[in-house]
């Protein structure tokens, strides 16, 4: 799989380690209790088509993505630095 | 029909034709007790034992595919109960019990063979946790040896002892684990079930529940609405799929794990070699394979399909751990999409909708536990209370923090 890195291009995935679904960049706040956190932690959506999930670029430079998979086919439709995600900045 | 040596012989001499398909092709009825979401081996195990164990009658088990095309039929058919932790080993212990009788009990040769697992050990605190597993293992009253690097050696001359990274150093024996011809399992359960009047109707799909005032009423399925008492669900890989529908979110991800064959070859391999530090497993199937294969890829997926670089990497830790591997030819390679569960431990637990039942999170191991998955998820069907083995595989305990994580790497499928 070739990731599209946003800054460096197209990227092997082995470049890369797998954290899981891009929801876990969403942490509840620390006071919304256990029942919230134990739901973040352990629960997963999972689905069988479009993923949102986060990729580290381990031996690269070191930036999170989220990269949108399809988890059907394995096809990759796009990729994002987390940090812009995270901060609702475009690209 | 019973097989028999005799039978085997009389049908020899006139012609074969006195052999009968191994189970019915009925049409789905209306309304059973009972109905099992998923014909792989865990759902024909519990139709069987629901109705042979615990006098269940008005089974169906519903299959989208054919009986066979799931993970029963993609795994690697290592059998065997060395686990650590109080809430799994007398599980799996269970199941390797239940493996010695089945073939009499089902009346039917799934080619259990027990020829022994080996776990390789390269270091001093690898050999003291081996050492502590098999002292966890005896104490549920499974069978353990702890070999020294000559115990090995004298198995298996053949591994390359000195590789300068993991040099092996003893490894953990289990002889009483071993291999089972996996799709035989599969007919052997269905084949038993059906004989006790268990409806197995392949090529109809679960595509949504119906379900009314909290409880279950029935399926709907690809060949029209099935009534249900009680719907167990154990279809495995397509757990988040399935119980999605049902409206729940599961502990639970699904991954893709490959496995590889080579072409057939005289004996060499004595049973099942384990190298967990290259991320590599072998054993040799009874037509000469190599079989063989190692970590999952590591990201979601519901493709039954992985990618090259998994491949490359258990070639590697093929050829560090026995350089003879280099003159096979590999013969086929495919995937099977894993339920991969939050603590790598599996859930056979009911949901909060009453009459619906949830058996999955198998991980890469679900195999070995056929036997016991079948028994324990009919007991808790039909009683209502989970067995004595498997009572802490619920579905809150990760809420409850009580996981059940044997390689302690917290809640990341992918490391499990
Ligand atoms: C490559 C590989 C190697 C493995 N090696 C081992 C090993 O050596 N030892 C070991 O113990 N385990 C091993 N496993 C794991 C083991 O195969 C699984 O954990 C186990 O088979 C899962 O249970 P099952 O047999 O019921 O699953 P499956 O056979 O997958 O059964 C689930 C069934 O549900 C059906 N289904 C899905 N959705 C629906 C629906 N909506 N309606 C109706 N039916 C549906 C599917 O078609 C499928 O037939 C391996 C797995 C793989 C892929």
């Amino acid at each position: 799989m070739l990731i599209p890195h946003p800054l460096l291009g197209p990227r092997d995935a082995q470049e890369f380690t797998y954290l899981g679904d891009a929801a876990l960049m969403q942490r509840p706040d620390p006071q919304a209790g256990e029942a919230a956190f134990a739901d973040y932690v352990f629960q997963r959506d999972n689905p069988a088509g479009v993923h949102r999930e986060l990729w580290y670029h381990e031996y690269g430079d070191r930036s999170w993505l989220v990269v949108t998979r399809d988890t059907t086919t394995h096809e990759i439709l796009g990729a994002k630095l987390a940090r812009n995600v995270k901060m609702g900045l475009p690209e | 029909m019973r097989f028999s040596g005799f039978k085997v012989v009389k049908e020899a001499l006139t012609g074969h034709r006195g052999w009968k398909p191994l189970w019915r092709d009925p049409e789905p009825q209306g309304h059973y007790d009972i109905v099992i979401v998923g014909g792989g081996g865990h759902g024909l195990a519990t139709a069987y034992h629901l109705a042979a164990t615990f006098g269940q009658a008005r089974i169906a088990v519903l299959e989208k595919g054919w009986l066979g095309g799931g993970n029963i039929g993609r795994n690697t058919t290592i059998i065997r109960s060395n686990y650590m932790l109080p809430d799994n080993e007398p599980f799996y212990e269970f199941s390797m019990k239940l493996w010695e009788s089945m073939e009499q009990d089902l009346n039917f040769n799934a080619m259990v063979s027990q020829r022994g697992i080996l776990n390789l050990c390269h270091t001093d605190a690898q050999r003291d946790a081996f050492r502590r597993r098999g002292n966890a293992m005896l104490l549920a009253g499974a069978d353990a040896e702890l070999l020294d690097q000559d115990g090995v050696r004298a198995m298996a001359p053949f591994l390359n002892f000195d590789n300068a990274r993991f040099p092996i150093k003893g490894g953990l024996l289990q002889r009483r684990a071993g291999t089972a011809r996996h799709d035989g399992v599969a007919w052997g359960y269905a084949r038993a079930a059906d004989q006790r009047g268990v409806d197995i109707i392949q090529n109809c799909e679960v595509t949504g529940f119906r379900i009314e005032n909290g409880a279950v009423k029935g399926v709907e399925t690809s060949r029209g609405f099935i009534g249900a008492g009680k719907v167990g669900v154990a279809v495995a890989g397509s757990s988040g799929r399935v119980m999605q529908m049902a409206g729940m979110r599961l502990p639970i991800e699904s991954h893709v794990l490959q496995a590889f064959v080579s072409e057939g070859l005289k004996p060499v391999i004595p049973g099942v070699i384990t190298f967990g530090a290259g991320h590599f497993y072998v054993s040799q199937s009874d037509k000469g394979g190599l079989v063989f294969g190692g970590d999952i890829d590591g990201y979601n997926s519901y493709a039954q399909r992985g990618n090259l670089p998994v491949v490359e990497d258990v070639a590697e830790g093929g050829m560090a751990l026995m350089p003879m591997l280099g003159r096979a030819r590999l013969l086929r390679m495919w995937g099977g999409v894993m339920d991969m569960s939050m603590d790598g431990s599996p859930i056979i637990d009911r949901t909060d909708i009453d009459g619906l039942f949830f058996n999955g999170g198998w991980c890469y191991g679900g195999f070995k536990a056929t036997p016991a998955s079948g028994y324990c998820f009919a007991h808790l069907l039909a009683t209502g209370r989970p067995h004595e083995t498997a009572a802490a595989y619920r579905l809150d305990r990760f809420a409850r923090g009580h996981v059940i994580d044997e390689k302690g790497v917290g809640a990341q499928p992918n490391l499990h």
